[in-house]
């Protein structure tokens, strides 16, 4: 066992890690731990853009952009965070400007945007042209720049260190550190600070179909979780409507953002009939119903569980013309295939080399796929984690990006958001952070620190059963995706509940193939099983226990939202004896009180 | 359809050189490599180590010699390679275990080129205006995903492991021809030193091994053509790299 001493521990190296670390830095001894290589990390695969109202394209104000993100959230989201979010965006993408991300720009030379789901001209209700962008690979350069300015910077990196637990100092509930596993070795090392902020993203691989990297297993929010740290808004899990069909793999929303369209087996533009105003570019959870709407009404192309999403230019221009679009200079809005290949040219690769398709000659199968956390580790504006319904902070503990819940996304996230929410409370969390381990030293470490990480391990080493994890995750993610997908059930979700248990009690008696120690990925994806199953079995207890609709939370038995009753975020503590416990906080509303959701 | 995947294997806590184990496997015509370790690590042999993440070749993770060629094992179809499919770990590193090198050297070689912007005048309130064209210039080097396919397919990098290799020079390009940035001399002459561009035989193998299809050749030539100039110029038509 090595031990290290730092000021500040960041877990996690995507773009809240980073953007942490650039700011943390400045307050002292700072270091980043990542299982993987930082620029492997998930922001790299976002794709479409990062919202701000710079008003670059055609008029827009960050209150616009407050109002979309709030009634995207239906209404859930804390609106003091909303409002601090949309009006720091402006600011904050002009500094990744100067940074040196490469955004696309417009003939003036000043930063592109283009329109995405559910960002509007709140006068007209229009799309507004409100995501900045660098091609398709928005996520890729922010990650990339971020990267490049620690590396400039000299921030210390840990590269491919699996952090296994948070270290608490019980007396004084402190925060004393973690206990990482560094996977080249097998060797367990303790870093010792008066400062940990998790960044470690989200966990879309609990369920079958996904847009997320193998990663994303919920490391950092299941083991706070397990140390007693309560979990805000569990039940809200995003499905992005347009996944490649069984693969999926995410196509941008800004496919839609350039026009292109989702057809049913009629050739019917559907969305017309779900949101008349914006159409496809409608909030996620309203399109991936729709798409479900019209798969179970035998509308799916052949009959199937799929719809086209149409990028042709003749198909695009079709409707640009019978809606008279326009450019901004007042010209007739018309695509070209070198158009679409400039703005979307990954995109269009993708469907190439998966489906063998050209989406520019071809319509492309798509079904919705599991995407994004509107829930996690619950923290303040500046990314302190609170731990009840008082939002009491917990000193030294923090969370940004998709791992925490500020709450900026609520009941539903809009597209780009997540990435200004990475880099707006990835910087205040840093800055905070600085702050505190300026004024505080570290308390002493705990008796045993790796007691329990080594206790995990030994037993999924050594254990008396034969249960493969890997097969207990994949039948996870199959039940999850059935029972605990787009639409849920009281009884769909006790199912899950039932099986899950069934999962934990088999999760007792797994045992791992590989007993070496170094790069032992067996070991670690056996650890992995356990997180997404504590995550799991959150996210079930909270969808069954709220009777309404509400964003990506659908409940069949209770189709509408009721905000009388529900409009309130739930709490999951974990007891001593590992039972979920539900409370519940108020929503935050400065200005905008919940009215009928329309688009 | 079934197929064959022979994989060099090397675990240093009980082999003592690489060896080849083959597995077989049931699998779609259209699944990836990836998909076929995957079904190896999980269902038969779990002491196989391969790094990857998010398997739509955008995270650089998975680089992999895959019947003799440089590709990302997320990218690749099982389709495309016939029933046998071979599979060993990139070339010019240190094998960890199995298809795990160290990429460490790598990265030292990507830090060298000075990877960032700097200008050190004080930012105006907006951003630094940039007009297409000039954002265009350096377009194709800003997809690099730094998953080393490009530099562990070069024969000068495999004859003397001190030249910095394709993917560092893809990165300086990045910013030696970004109107924003003040360091393009310096970074320049990095490149001018004996480990620098004047390395590369024009081989090209580098872009045939690039998974995000960069004209890693033509950045190559546009830094040397700046180095003979002294001026960061005009992009280069395409004929005009050899």
């Amino acid at each position: 066992m090595q031990k290290h001493e730092y000021d500040g521990i960041i877990v996690g190296a995507g773009g809240a890690g980073l953007m942490a670390a650039l700011h943390a830095s400045r307050g002292g001894r700072v270091a980043v731990l990542s299982k993987l290589y930082p620029t492997r990390s998930h922001t790299g695969a976002a794709q479409g853009g990062i919202s701000a109202a710079l008003g670059n394209m055609e008029p827009d104000k960050p209150e616009w952009h407050a109002f979309d993100t709030v009634k995207g959230s239906d209404y859930l989201a804390d609106q003091d965070a909303v409002e601090l979010m949309c009006s720091l965006a402006p600011e904050i993408i002009i500094e990744l400007e100067h940074l040196g991300l490469p955004f696309d720009r417009t003939p003036e030379g000043k930063i592109a945007q283009r329109r995405f789901g559910g960002h509007t001209n709140n006068e007209t209700g229009k799309p507004v042209m409100r995501a900045c962008h660098a091609a398709d690979r928005t996520g890729h350069m922010i990650l990339q720049t971020l990267y490049q300015q620690c590396i400039k910077q000299g921030v210390e990196f840990f590269d491919e260190f699996q952090v296994m637990d948070l270290l608490l100092d019980e007396k004084e509930r402190r925060v004393a550190g973690v206990v990482a596993y560094e996977i080249a070795t097998g060797e367990l090392h303790v870093f010792h600070a008066q400062a940990v902020l998790f960044a470690t993203g989200g966990w879309g691989r609990v369920w079958e179909v996904t847009s997320n990297a193998t990663s994303l297993t919920g490391d950092g929010t299941a083991l706070v979780w397990r140390r007693g740290i309560p979990l805000e808004d569990m039940e809200f899990f995003q499905f992005h409507p347009t996944g490649i069909y069984k693969l999926g793999i995410l196509l941008t929303e800004g496919m839609r953002g350039e026009g292109a369209v989702l057809l049913n087996d009629q050739g019917e533009r559907f969305m017309e009939r779900y949101a008349p105003t914006v159409k496809d570019l409608a909030s996620r959870d309203v399109v991936s119903r729709a798409i479900y709407l019209e798969i179970r009404e035998g509308r799916g192309i052949g009959g199937k569980n799929y719809v086209y999403l149409d990028l042709r230019p003749e198909t695009i221009n079709k409707y640009f013309e019978k809606e008279g679009a326009k450019w901004p200079d007042g010209s007739p809005r018309r695509v070209t295939k070198e158009y679409l290949l400039e703005k979307l040219g990954d995109t269009i690769g993708f469907c190439r080399t998966y489906l063998g398709i050209d989406p520019l000659e071809e319509p492309v199968p798509v079904q919705p796929t599991a995407h994004y956390a509107m829930g996690g580790i619950p923290t303040n504006v500046h990314a302190e984690v609170v731990v009840d319904v008082q939002n009491t902070v917990f000193p030294g503990l923090y969370a940004a990006g998709e791992c925490a819940c500020v709450s900026v996304h609520g009941a539903n996230r809009l597209g780009t958001n997540s990435l200004l929410d990475l880099v707006v409370f990835g910087k205040l969390g840093g800055q905070r952070m600085a702050q505190f381990i300026r004024q505080n030293d570290p308390p002493p470490l705990p008796p045993n620190p790796t007691a329990r990480v080594e206790e995990e391990l030994e037993r999924l080493r050594n254990g008396r059963g034969k249960e493969n994890p890997a097969e207990i995750r994949e039948e996870l993610r199959r039940v999850m995706m059935a029972n605990v997908g787009v639409f849920r059930t009281r009884e769909l979700l006790e199912g899950a509940r039932e099986k899950i248990r069934e999962l934990r009690e088999r999760y007792r008696r797994a045992r791992v193939m590989d007993p070496g120690r170094i790069f032992n990925q067996d070991l670690l994806e056996a650890w992995e099983v356990g997180n997404m199953l504590d995550i799991a079995e959150v996210t079930t207890v909270a969808a069954l226990a709220r009777t309404e609709s509400r964003g990506a939370h659908s409940r069949e038995d209770f189709p509408e939202r009721d905000d009388e009753n529900w409009l309130k975020h739930s709490l999951a503590y974990r007891r001593d004896d590992g039972a979920i416990e539900l409370d519940y906080k108020p929503v935050v509303i400065t200005k905008w009180q919940p009215k009928a959701r329309v688009y | 359809m079934e197929v064959r995947i022979r994989i060099q294997r090397y675990n240093p806590e009980v082999d003592e050189k690489p060896h080849w184990e083959e597995y077989t496997v049931e699998v779609e015509p259209t699944d990836r490599v990836i998909d076929a370790l995957h079904q190896i690590k999980w269902f038969q042999d779990g002491t196989l180590a391969v790094r990857r993440s998010c398997l739509h070749g955008i995270c650089g993770s998975d680089a992999l010699v895959i019947n003799g060629r440089n590709r990302l094992a997320c990218k690749t179809l099982v389709r495309d390679l016939g029933k046998v499919i071979t599979v060993a770990p990139l070339r010019g590193f240190r094998v960890i275990k199995d298809l795990v090198v160290d990429m460490e050297p790598f990265f030292r070689k990507f830090r060298s080129v000075m990877p960032y912007l700097v200008n050190d005048e004080r930012p105006p309130a907006h951003e630094r205006l940039q007009s297409p064209e000039e954002r265009a210039r350096f377009d194709d080097t800003t997809k690099c995903i730094l998953c080393a396919a490009c530099t562990t397919a070069c024969p000068s990098f495999w004859a003397d492991s001190r030249y910095v290799g394709p993917a560092a020079i893809v990165q300086a390009h990045r910013f030696i021809f970004d109107s924003r940035d003040q360091a393009w001399r310096e970074r320049l002459q990095i490149l001018n030193e004996n480990t620098g561009v004047w390395r590369c035989r024009n081989v090209f193998n580098c872009v045939e091994a690039c998974p995000r299809d960069i004209n890693v050749n033509k950045a190559i030539a546009e830094v040397r053509q700046a180095l003979i100039t002294g001026s960061r110029g005009l992009p280069l038509e395409d004929d005009e790299v050899h």
